[in-house]
């Protein structure tokens, strides 16, 4: 097992400067401060659900107050493999929905793609701005050793999260100035601004003035409505709900006290059969009649494109690299976990006879919910597993159990390691951005390999040293 | 042959509506077996022209009616050149992609019956357009054509089991009867001169688009037991009778909905 901060001879260098600081502070201290970071969060009013996690939208995440920290070199790495995964994603989003020339060469199969449900008829033949679809790409990496990183899956459509990165890193500031004046920490302040960039930069059209971007919310009963409204706060763009827009003449506009506003870019952050009800479900009180047909005649950007979704089901996943190769003609540089796919009859029955020392995921499947660690199972969950498998093999595949890395942690134990995962959101427009940072989810219990928030999981600060 | 068509469909609210919105796939493309000479459509009298091209190669219109709405009428009319492809769809601008159609939607979900269905249709072996055209003939045969009997939204495997149906039910079980076999397969909305739904209720006509290899996309409408000649007109594509709707309706507010249509088509220059 890999721990990020002690090595075999003290601790590793990108973790010194918090090694000291742990040492200086101490546990009382620590514990003090632990409890007045809770209540600056409850004050801020964060509350937070990572995209399809579901839960109690009033629910605090616990924050733990020990940064993870990325070297400046193992970030490089990183971030050529998060950048070169985006690219890929995007370059495989736009050929599915022309020619379809990854599938014509044999490398992805069709009916993986046409026949998900991700996959929107609706946008084929469409050119979005800059032929991108998916504007926000959140990767989600694990580490198994000191320069070993793997990618457990890619979110395409809307990855939430990212408030987290930002609030952690504010309160961390507000109450450690110290640590951060004696530790070249890059900064993810610019991150709103970088959205917003990113938003602009897919304007349909560009005139004199700045073209008029939106965040489109279900509403304040949506989990992850805090930051909905924190980033178009951050922003400094309008937060609407359906019935704030309309469209007329051909163009979607906001109602304002002071008359209507036509609008350039939605960032929405409504599922896509949401979007529309003259085009997809028609009983639907999130979206925006007539929507799509404006998207559609180039009148208006939707970030991200409807249908986005296709290029990180789990099945999907696993030719990203394939991907890589196929329109960069480069070799990945983040691996993907080895995976079997139950709908090939090898796999299936590798699977089902290793059910013990596999993770089992549904294929769309989110949260930590409908999985089966096979280490940790009762020989009941695993035979349960065994009849779901066999009954629809395509809504599964398996990887090994990894052995994720560990950060130190305060515990009620005092400071502990405890695992972890990273979700970096990375920014595509006309240009790439990728914030130096991340969400890291960290699993609060002893052993416990799950970080879902609705499961037990907590988040840290990231820090990428600049030095 | 030329064929004058006036399609006029009425919405009346009943109290009126702050606002109707409609999405409208009523403009027949372009392509080898027909040419529209003159097209119209409109909605309340305001000429609407489409916003874009679908990946179907079917041009899109959206239009909004607001404020105290009582009724909406929608009016597509004009006039269209055909010609006997037998069926064959030639140089239609489409981007969609037959693997594409392979998908089930809820309406054309296969059964065991559809699929054996399927599978009787290629008993007596031939090519894959003989076995298509027995697969039509069995429709026509097992689902006898019978209004009122069905509605808008029963599916495949009912309308089967039931016996009887229109020709969205024919088209939707030759369309899950295909996709059980893995042949691509589409739902087609148009117009029909001699169409068997005819009389004063005559609305639009519906059949299946499938795709043959070799041959390309070849339509079969089991209500007719026969493959689209000059007397049809086709008007868009989907995955099935919802998908290809050729007008879709959204309103705000909560009015009672009546709905009236009116189909007329006639060789041109014999227009009643």
């Amino acid at each position: 097992m890999f721990d990020e901060m002690n090595g075999d001879d003290g601790a590793r260098p990108p973790y010194c400067g918090v090694a000291h600081w742990l040492d200086t502070l101490g546990l009382a201290t620590l514990d003090g401060k632990r409890r007045e970071a809770e209540t600056l969060f409850r004050r801020s009013g964060i509350t937070f659900a990572v995209y399809g996690e579901g839960g109690d939208p009033e629910r605090l995440i616990p924050f733990d107050l020990i940064p993870r920290v990325f070297g400046r070199d193992e970030w490089q790495r990183l971030a050529a493999g998060i950048v070169q995964r985006a690219r890929a994603l995007n370059a495989f989003l736009w050929d599915v929905y022309h020619r379809g020339e990854i599938l014509r060469a044999g490398v992805v199969p069709e009916a993986l793609v046409y026949r998900n449900r991700a996959f929107l008829p609706e946008m084929v033949g469409f050119d979005p701005p800059g032929r991108i679809y998916a504007h926000i790409v959140g990767i989600d990496l694990v580490r198994t050793g000191p320069g070993e990183f793997r990618v457990l899956e890619d979110n395409c459509r809307t990855p939430s999260g990212v408030s987290y990165m930002l609030e952690n890193r504010e309160i961390m500031m507000r109450m450690f100035p110290e640590l951060f004046a004696g530790n070249r920490v890059e900064p993810v302040d610019g991150y709103a601004d970088q959205l917003r960039a990113t938003l602009e930069d897919m304007a349909p059209r560009h005139g004199p003035r700045a073209p008029v971007c939106v965040v489109l919310t279900p509403g304040p009963f949506n989990a992850a409505y805090y930051e909905h409204s924190y980033l178009a706060d951050q922003m400094g763009a309008e937060l609407v709900e359906a019935r704030d827009l309309f469209v007329d003449d051909g163009a979607l506009w906001m109602k304002t006290t002071r008359g209507p506003t036509r609008v350039d870019v939605v960032y929405r952050r409504i599922d896509d059969e949401f979007l529309d009800p003259l085009v997809f479900r028609p009983d639907s009180y999130l979206g925006v009649a007539g929507l799509m047909d404006v998207y559609r005649a180039g009148r208006v950007t939707l970030v991200s494109a409807p249908g986005a979704g296709v290029a990180d089901d789990k099945a999907v996943y696993c030719y990203v690299p394939e991907m890589i190769r196929f329109y960069l003609g480069e070799a990945p540089v983040l691996e993907n976990v080895p995976t079997w796919q139950c709908a090939l009859p090898e796999h299936r029955d590798h699977v089902l006879t290793h059910l013990d020392e596999l993770v089992v995921k549904e294929v769309h499947g989110s949260g930590g919910y409908g999985m089966l660690i096979g280490p940790r199972a009762s020989a009941a969950e695993r035979a349960e597993f065994a009849r779901k498998i066999a009954h629809d093999p395509a809504a599964f595949i398996a990887q090994p159990t990894l052995s994720l890395s560990t950060v130190p942690t305060l515990t009620p134990r005092g400071i502990a390691s405890r695992h972890v995962d990273f979700r970096p959101f990375c920014l595509v427009g006309r240009q790439i951005r990728l914030t130096p940072g991340g969400l890291t989810r960290v699993a609060l219990r002893e052993g416990s390999l799950v970080v879902n928030s609705s499961q037990g999981g907590g988040v840290k600060d990231t820090w990428v040293l600049s030095e | 042959m030329q064929l004058a068509i006036r399609h006029r469909t009425r919405y009346r609210y009943d109290p009126a509506v702050a606002a109707v919105g409609v999405r409208l796939k009523l403009y027949p493309p372009t392509f080898a077996a027909q040419h529209p000479v003159a097209w119209t459509v409109a909605v309340n009298g305001v000429a609407v022209a489409p916003g874009f091209r679908d990946g179907w190669g079917d041009q899109v219109a959206t239009h909004f009616v607001r404020g105290e709405v009582a009724a909406v009428e929608i009016e597509a009319a004009g006039v269209v050149d055909t010609r006997d492809e037998a069926g064959v769809v030639r140089g239609l601008r489409e981007a969609v992609r037959p693997g594409m159609c392979l998908r089930a939607t809820p309406r054309t979900e296969a059964d065991s019956a559809i699929a054996a269905l399927a599978r009787e249709a290629l008993e007596d072996g031939g090519t894959q357009l003989q076995q298509a055209h027995r697969l039509q003939d069995l429709v026509t045969a097992r689902i006898a054509y019978r209004a009122g009997h069905t509605d808008g939204a029963t599916t495949a495997p009912v309308a089967l089991a039931s016996g009887a149906g229109v020709c969205q039910d024919h088209a939707h079980v030759v369309i899950a009867a295909a996709r059980s076999l893995g042949w691509p397969a589409r739902y087609v909305a148009g117009y029909c001169l001699h169409a068997e739904d005819g009389g004063d209720d005559v609305a639009t006509h519906a059949w299946a688009e499938l795709w043959l290899d070799g041959i390309g996309w070849v339509g079969f409408d089991a209500s007719n037991d026969l493959c689209p000649t000059d007397a049809y007109v086709r008007l868009c594509a989907g995955l099935d009778a919802f998908d290809a709707a050729p007008i879709r309706g959204h309103v705000e507010g909560a009015g009672a909905e009546a709905l009236d249509v009116r189909v007329a088509i006639h060789p041109a220059g014999a227009e009643q």
